[in-house]
């Protein structure tokens, strides 16, 4: 299989707002709700075409996931949007109890997530954001890594008729995601083959994951790259097959490691096939002051920081 | 964590005992000149840093500036001494101009300022308490500096102790519910000793308060939660350090201080835009040119 990315880097927020107003074209029951964010919800369009659909609560995030389950008791299909840190942290009880619990078809939109908000500091960072809505019940957990994989999700939450929290990009990212690839709960994308090690990424770490797979393959070590878009539930096949065929499991989030990607990859193949792994992620620290390009670099989330996981993986595995 | 600039700290402890004998001219004259150098050194701030939300920094200026050299007991030498007075700054996007308030009131080096949101500094684009002196608690998420600032005035009156907790909101930030609770807490308790400054700019991110979530009438509302309310232009400094004096009725005082949001530079005035545009350089040398 080839390596899909290219140079060119696309707007996954453009995505969200051009899927999100092309659904409610056909479907008058998808409403948005914002909290004083229709600029950083990328909800302008929307609010042009269809004003009355838009409701804005104001900065009262609790509010706004309350007022989101009701509207889809009400029968509508609420599109939550808000910044992730405040809309996953503030409105936690809400999510749990009236969103999740509740079962209601409310779209949660965690937008700018990561350390997309830099300069704007750890109470603006969405690193909490993966191990809290994974810890809800019956809550899907969804990460886009490209503008194809974040219009499927706009448009399978639209569709599927319980919660589901949907953590969208801020940032300009190439394509990884093959054509016609499927996608659903459970459902990875396999973007390399490699029967050496494996790197599961999610998000903003998908193209480097891929590129750190190029300069691995140059050396001569095959890399299995997983894009993970469904944190929860995740593809236990996938994970699992990766356990048993190569000698290690690298993952890759912009999240802390207590608790995301790295913790629901480790606690599935401890229990079924263990094997050798290396989370990457933000380790258990409020991060300093800079952009979220200095912090990525910080963290060693990028294509060099996946390189040197796995060949530490590898080397750690010969001697064992 | 910055330390005190010891030259400025001394100049802010003179001015303050010279302010103490002063008529109110001489010290409205002395408060305008600090905010005047408060608001140019936002503009480079955020200029540098090409981040930042000028409009409500603007806004707040000469509230910041009126608490701190006019009415706070602080010490920036020793910036946690146990018997300050405790200020909490809400509507902590505001943060460049409370760090040039604490700069020129001597609680680190103006020369800091400079840093902001930079790489590893300590001037973080919202207040963190861990490395800057003079702030009290991290904010930045709305809805969080009035409970802790109601709990802080709690603590002063189980010690019966005299230091007073003063806690500026922004009128957006008035549609968070924690801040309705805290201060229904704060009249249960009769915290005369604790004063809630909003700063009434009319203005929020995305619109107009009234036009996203309406707050009025404002007023009304405050004084239906206990309060004893003061209503003043906040940007005049004399109204400001009247409407600061104690409680005197026994009931913690809310005030609503009616502002500008952009106060200071003609194109950024009540204009939405500028809750956090980045100034063109053409733009900083306007800006610059009216703050003289
Ligand atoms: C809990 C939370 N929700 C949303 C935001 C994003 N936000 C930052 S500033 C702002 C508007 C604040 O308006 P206001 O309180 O009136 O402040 P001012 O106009 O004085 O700047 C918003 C919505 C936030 N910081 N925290």
């Amino acid at each position: 299989m080839s390596i899909v990315t290219d140079a060119t880097t696309y707007d996954c927020r453009q995505a969200f707002a051009d899927e999100l107003i092309r659904l409610a074209e056909a479907d008058e029951r998808i409403v948005a709700v914002c909290n004083d964010s229709v600029g950083s919800s990328n909800l302008v369009g929307f609010r042009e075409r269809f004003p009355h659909r838009l409701i804005n609560v104001g900065i009262a995030e609790q509010d706004l996931v309350g007022v989101g389950a009701g509207l889809a008791n009400g029968g509508k299909i609420p599109f939550v949007s808000a910044a992730a840190p405040f809309l996953t942290g503030r409105a936690l009880e809400q999510i749990k109890a009236d969103a999740a619990y509740s079962n209601t078809h409310v779209v949660l939109c965690g937008q700018s997530p990561g350390m997309a908000y830099g300069e704007l500091g750890p109470t603006h960072h969405s690193i909490e954001d993966l191990s809290w809505m994974r810890a809800v019940a019956d809550l899907p957990v969804v990460v886009p890594a490209d503008p194809e994989q974040t219009r499927a999700a706009v448009r399978w939450a639209a569709a599927n008729p319980g919660p589901s929290y949907l953590r969208i990009p801020r940032f300009k990212v190439p394509a990884v995601t093959p054509p016609d690839a499927p996608f659903g709960p459970g459902i990875a994308n396999t973007l390399t083959d490699g029967d050496d090690v494996t790197v599961i990424a999610v998000g903003t770490l998908v193209s480097r994951a891929l590129a750190a797979a190029e300069r691995l393959r140059a050396e001569g070590i095959g890399v299995r790259v997983i894009n993970m878009p469904f944190v929860d539930p995740l593809d236990v096949d996938v994970v699992l097959a990766a356990a048993r065929e190569t000698r290690g499991i690298v993952t890759a989030e912009e999240a802390t490691v207590s608790g995301g990607l790295g913790a629901a990859v480790a606690s599935l193949v401890v229990a079924e096939s263990p094997v050798r792994m290396r989370i990457l992620g933000v380790p258990g620290v409020f991060a300093p002051t800079g952009s979220a390009e200095f912090l990525l670099e910080h963290f060693g989330l990028t294509t060099d920081g996946i390189v040197a996981a796995a060949r530490e993986l590898l080397g750690h595995g010969l001697h064992s | 964590m910055l330390v005190a600039d010891p030259p400025l700290a001394a100049e802010y402890r003179d001015l303050r005992v010279r302010l103490a004998d002063a008529t109110v001219q001489e010290k409205v004259a002395e408060l305008q000149k600090i905010s005047l150098a408060v608001r140019r050194s936002v503009v480079e701030m955020i200029a540098t840093a090409k981040l930042g939300h000028i409009g409500g920094d603007f806004s707040v200026t000469d509230i910041l500036v009126t608490c701190f050299a006019g009415v706070l007991n602080l010490d920036p030498t020793r910036p946690l001494r146990e018997d300050r007075d405790r200020f909490v700054l809400s509507k902590g996007h505001c943060a460049a101009s409370l760090y040039s308030t604490l700069a020129y009131c001597g609680f680190f080096p103006r020369s800091e300022l400079a840093t902001f949101m930079a790489p590893l500094s300590a001037l973080n684009g919202h207040p963190n308490r861990v490395k800057v002196p003079g702030v009290e608690t991290n904010s930045g998420p709305l809805g969080h500096g009035f409970p802790v600032a109601t709990g802080a005035a709690l603590a002063a009156k189980l010690d019966g102790a005299s230091w007073r907790t003063v806690v500026v909101l922004g009128d957006g930030e008035m549609q968070e519910g924690s801040n309705w609770e805290a201060a229904m807490t704060a009249s249960h308790y009769e915290l005369a000793n604790l004063t809630a400054i909003v700063d009434r700019n009319r203005l929020q991110q995305g619109a107009r308060t009234e036009d996203t979530k309406s707050l009025e009438p404002f007023g009304d509302k405050w004084r239906s939660f206990g309060w004893e309310l003061r209503e003043v232009d906040g940007h005049d400094h004399a109204a400001l350090l009247q409407a600061l004096e104690p409680s005197t009725t026994g009931k913690p005082v809310a005030i609503v201080a009616h502002t500008i949001k952009g106060k200071g530079v003609s194109f950024m005035e009540d204009r939405v835009e500028w809750h956090h545009k980045v100034p063109s350089p053409e733009q900083v040398r306007a800006a610059l040119e009216e703050l003289r």
